[in-house]
């Protein structure tokens, strides 16, 4: 192998795991130090330079960094990131005054934003410091998109929402709402330097199945039913209720039934569990409150007697895998289920009727924008798509990625500068060294167990819709969560020239990351470590040749605890424990230049 | 010493050996030498050595006298037996924990120190004696426990810390043991496990005394330029004249290839020591052209290193003395002291 170029940012930021999965690539080691701390404040703007809306995340967000987090390779469960992340926002203090200024004197530059989701709300984030008059669209009467009228109060208390919806609004943002942008080619005209598209996936999925339109008060759209409770519209729901489809908007829809009155709620799948798409714990929660989930059943027609719909029928599928591997179905049996209602949450569609189709936005045959993953620009200079309206349903961190990405986009495009130069990542590196053997991180490691969530009880659960079910860690359950972290982005650096090959590196280490031997190419390497590296999603560290031998150090990042341990019985310092910070850049801010740091936070 | 202890976590992919244990289970507690100190390598490699070879912690004892080589009994198999002797006095109670239970597996760890100055006397006469026992002697040419001062292994014009040469001749623990007839005599280097390592197996099998000088170099004292206990100076002078492999003999023969073999030793229990190598001219099993070569690689300024003589059959205390083959401590107490009747008949054979 040649050497690992480590000041390539790339290579330290894959170590650290939930960092390299969050699609906004926020640091979460560091702000998990910095609740240890007690330093909440400083870790929610941490949070907040990256991935914008902590309370809201904190409660809801989808954490692709937890099933990436190394903590689950090494034992027991992934450590509670995201809920770690709603502790820093529970307990900050007052941070208005260091959030980003906005300039009195403007750029002269104007930006539409159709929608106000958090992709939209993100493009105001960026872009309002650096001077940008922003105007934002909305068709509701209020910001939030998706996270307002279908994410459920008691999984998103309105006032968290409300207040970090409100730091972007705050800014400044000409936000028009009850606007729907009817026409784009009208929007087109009035003179803005970049519209950005940020309307979502606003249309629920139909079940085409016989029976469909035969009760039509008592079958509902998941989403569009959602935001009806939301708006006040609808306020109760019969008795037995049948949810069809297992995914994210299917939990929410069957656990706001059990608040409106539902009592026999069956969430019903085609598939068998590991094939949901709804996380595991979310199926926990909705099983906590009674939820039935029904495997396996698809669905074949309404039942209605005298137009009042009283069952639906399914077919009980077995599944089995033919010999190409594929998934086939056969049906055992036609089963009725009774039912006073029926969701339908079996997806959401893309619906883009205002963008007429000659202003030179392109679409796809399956009517999906054609949209540049990098630049996130359209066919069309100037016009920028982001979150759902882009490529079909994501989450709100990925809308915030989009949004993040598309304001470095409409800055480029305003200033002149081709979208495609993309501002390069930095990194910062420095010795976490603070004596002799003592670091300036936790480095024992802590065979706890992932703390759970604590939840309100189910008697006061149902008695209002926005009783927030989940309590947040207390600071007992802090104190030990924080400790499960592997400190991940405290990085084991090498020097090579330093080492003198006395292998006390390699014989400490327990979780056998290190060896020293013949160089070769990396397949053959990984075949010839102290442990077998098997894992080929994570990275061989490999060494310039050491003095003495000319043989290689080579490290599996795979398992490391990054405890320091090798750091500390090295004679040389050849190895070293650093921190790595990533630096991103924004729009206007290159990697590394003035960030809302937390450091703010503590000379405030 | 470490901030922490070692995480209790284990790769999950560790292999297991015959007993169904880990590397790990064979570990001791965090070590508290310097950080890089070959004492630490020499233990690591044994810890591989007894689990390869299937020995239960609990029924091998680890015996030594004081030093930081003494110490490092400390950092491996837990479970095991264990003795820290007074300086240089090992080999006896080694000799009495081995004349009463002659069942376990003996492991004494020593240092250039304990075995060359304060020892000497103890070691010559365990070797003379045959005792079964595996003698590693970590040798770096100091006192690395009492800061550095030269050691009887300290090379003529090797210099200290400070500068200073040394003077007086060394003593060479492998021809010493040559000349006392040992029947198993190796030297090797903390930096260097492929070496080791299968000479730990072999020394572990090995019917009698065996001694395995191990260059161990002191990251503190005895590694700057000028020293001849370096790690740099030991890779730039070793030279592995007979490198093995151990085969047990459970293991099927044909599970490693023979080829390159340049000598093949059954032990007396049936297992194999392959030499991997020998150098031209070199007979690891005629003493005196062994004790020849090592003498002229001094001379030449090099480091015969490998398994450097072996005499198979080997010579055993418990053989010679015709002691019986139960281990003294399970022979029952009526029978292991019979009493003043028999004493008094057994005295009357002399009157
Ligand atoms: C029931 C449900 C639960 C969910 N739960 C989670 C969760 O727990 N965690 C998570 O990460 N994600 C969740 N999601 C997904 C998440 O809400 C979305 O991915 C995210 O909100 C998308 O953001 P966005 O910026 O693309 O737009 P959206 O949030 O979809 O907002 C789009 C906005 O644009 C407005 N709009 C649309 N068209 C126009 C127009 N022509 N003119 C003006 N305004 C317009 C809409 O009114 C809306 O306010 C959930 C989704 C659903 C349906
Ligand atoms: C009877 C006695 N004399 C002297 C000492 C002091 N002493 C402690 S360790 C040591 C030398 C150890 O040298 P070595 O065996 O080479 O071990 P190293 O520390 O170099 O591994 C001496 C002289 C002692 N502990 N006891
Ligand atoms: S920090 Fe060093 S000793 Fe600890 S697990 Fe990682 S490589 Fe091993
Ligand atoms: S502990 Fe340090 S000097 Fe020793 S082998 Fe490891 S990196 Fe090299
Ligand atoms: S003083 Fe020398 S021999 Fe003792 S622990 Fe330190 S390095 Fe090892
Ligand atoms: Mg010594």
């Amino acid at each position: 192998m040649q050497p690992t170029n480590v000041s390539d940012p790339k290579y330290y930021h894959r170590v650290v795991d939930c960092q390299w999965a969050c699609p906004a690539h926020t640091n979460v080691p560091e702000y998990i130090r910095l609740i240890a701390q007690g330093r909440y404040t400083e870790s929610y703007l941490l949070n907040r330079e990256t991935n914008v809306f902590p309370g809201i995340l904190g409660r809801t967000c989808d954490r692709p960094c937890e099933p990436a987090c190394r903590r689950s390779r090494v034992e027991g469960k992934p450590v509670a990131i995201c809920r770690l992340k709603r502790v820093a926002a529970d307990h900050k203090d007052e941070v208005q005054a260091m959030l980003p200024a906005v300039p009195a004197k403007k750029n002269g530059k104007r930006v539409a934003l159709i929608g106000a989701g958090p992709s939209s709300l993100t493009v105001a984030n960026d872009l309002m410091p650096l001077g940008y008059e922003v105007s934002l669209f909305e068709k509701h009467e209020r910001a939030g998109g998706l996270m307002r009228v279908n994410i459920p109060s008691f999984r998103l208390p309105e006032s968290v929402l409300d207040e970090e919806v409100g730091y972007i609004l705050n800014m400044g943002v000409d936000a028009r709402f009850g606007t729907p942008v009817e026409s784009m080619r009208r929007l087109l005209t009035e003179g803005f330097d970049a519209v950005f598209v940020g309307s979502g996936a606003p249309k629920g999925k139909e079940l085409d199945v016989p029976g469909r339109w035969d009760a039509p008060s008592q079958i509902h759209i998941g989403i569009e039913w959602l935001a009806n409770v939301h708006f006040g519209h609808v306020e109760s729901i019969g008795k037995r209720v049948l949810i069809i489809g297992v995914g994210n908007t299917a939990m929410d829809c069957c656990r706001t039934s059990r608040r409106l009155g539902g009592t026999d709620i069956k969430v019903v799948a085609r598939r068998s569990r590991p094939y949901f798409k709804a996380s595991p714990w979310e199926l926990e929660d909705a099983e906590e409150e009674g939820v039935q989930i029904v495997e396996n059943h698809a669905p074949k027609r309404f039942v209605t007697e005298n137009g009042v719909l009283v069952a639906m029928e399914f077919e009980r599928l077995e599944w089995t895998t033919d010999a190409s591997g594929k998934q086939r179905s056969s049906v055992i049996e036609t089963v009725a289920i009774p039912a006073d209602a029926v969701i339908l949450a079996i997806g959401q569609e893309n619906a883009f009727p205002w963008i007429e189709r000659d202003i030179g936005i392109d679409f796809d045959q399956q009517g999906m924008p054609k949209v540049d993953r990098g630049t996130m620009q359209s066919s069309r200079p100037g016009v920028f798509f982001g979150g759902d309206a882009a490529w079909g349903p994501e989450n709100i961190i990925w809308a915030v990625a989009h949004g993040h990405e598309a304001a470095i986009s409409i800055h480029n495009h305003c200033q002149g500068i081709p979208v495609e130069d993309r501002p390069p990542q930095g990194m910062t590196l420095a010795s976490s060294k603070m004596g002799m053997h003592a670091w300036s991180y936790s480095n024992d490691y802590s065979p706890a167990a992932r703390t759970s969530m604590t939840h309100a009880e189910l008697s006061t659960r149902f008695s209002t819709l926005s009783v927030e079910v989940e309590l947040g860690f207390d600071a007992e359950q802090t104190a030990r969560e924080v400790e499960r972290c592997l400190n991940c982005d405290i990085q084991t650096h090498f020097t090579a020239n330093l080492c003198i090959e006395c292998d006390a590196c390699v014989d400490v280490c327990p979780v056998n990351c290190l060896t020293i031997t013949a160089n070769g190419d990396e397949v053959d390497l990984r075949t010839r470590l102290s442990a077998p590296a098997e894992n080929l999603t994570q990275a061989l560290y490999a060494s310039a040749e050491l003095p003495q031998t000319s043989r290689i150090m080579v490290k599996d990042e795979d398992l490391c605890l990054h405890c320091g341990l090798c750091a500390e019985r090295c004679p040389t310092a050849a190895w070293d424990m650093r921190r790595f910070d990533l630096l991103q850049p924004y729009a206007g801010r290159p990697a590394g230049s003035a960030r809302s740091l937390p450091l703010a936070a503590v000379s405030a | 010493m470490t901030s922490i202890a070692k995480p209790p976590v284990r790769h999950p992919g560790l292999q297991k050996n015959a007993l169904g244990l880990t590397r790990r289970d064979y570990e001791g507690a965090m070590s508290t030498l310097c950080a890089g100190c070959g004492h630490d390598s020499v233990t690591s490699a044994l810890i591989t050595a007894f689990w390869e070879m299937d020995i239960p912690p609990h029924r091998a004892a680890k015996m030594s006298g004081i030093g930081c080589s003494s110490k490092t009994t400390a950092y491996f198999m837990r479970q095991s037996h264990g003795f820290n002797a007074v300086h240089g006095r090992m080999p006896s109670v080694a000799t009495g924990a081995n004349a009463a239970n002659r069942s376990l597996t003996y492991v004494g760890i020593s240092g250039d120190g304990d075995s060359l100055s304060i020892g000497l006397g103890q070691l010559c006469h365990a070797i003379r004696r045959g005792l079964r026992l595996l003698y590693v002697l970590e040798n770096n040419g100091v006192y690395g426990l009492t800061k550095g001062q030269f050691s009887a292994s300290a090379d003529v014009g090797s210099t200290a810390k400070r500068g200073e040469p040394n003077l007086q001749p060394p003593i060479d623990p492998v021809l010493l043991a040559l000349s006392l007839g040992a029947t198993f005599v190796a030297r090797s280097f903390s930096g260097d496990k492929d070496e080791l390592i299968p000479i730990l197996k072999a020394g572990l099998a090995h019917n009698g005394f065996a001694l395995v000088d191990v260059i161990s170099p002191c990251v503190s004292f005895n590694d700057h330029e000028g020293s001849t206990k370096s790690y740099r100076y030991t890779r730039e002078h070793a030279e592995e004249v007979a490198p093995v492999d151990f085969i047990p003999l459970r293991r099927e023969i044909t599970a490693q290839s023979a080829e390159g073999t340049a000598m093949s030793v059954t032990m007396h229990d049936g297992s194999t020591v392959r030499f991997r190598r020998v150098k031209e001219g070199y007979d690891p099993t005629d003493r005196d052209a062994a004790y020849a070569y090592v003498r002229h690689a001094q001379e030449r300024g090099e480091i015969a290193t490998g398994l450097l003589y072996l005499d198979e059959r080997g010579f055993e205390m418990h053989a010679s003395n015709r002691t019986v083959s139960t281990p003294l401590v399970d022979v029952p107490f009526a029978s292991l002291c019979p009493g003043r009747a028999a004493l008094d008949e057994l005295m009357e054979e002399f009157r």
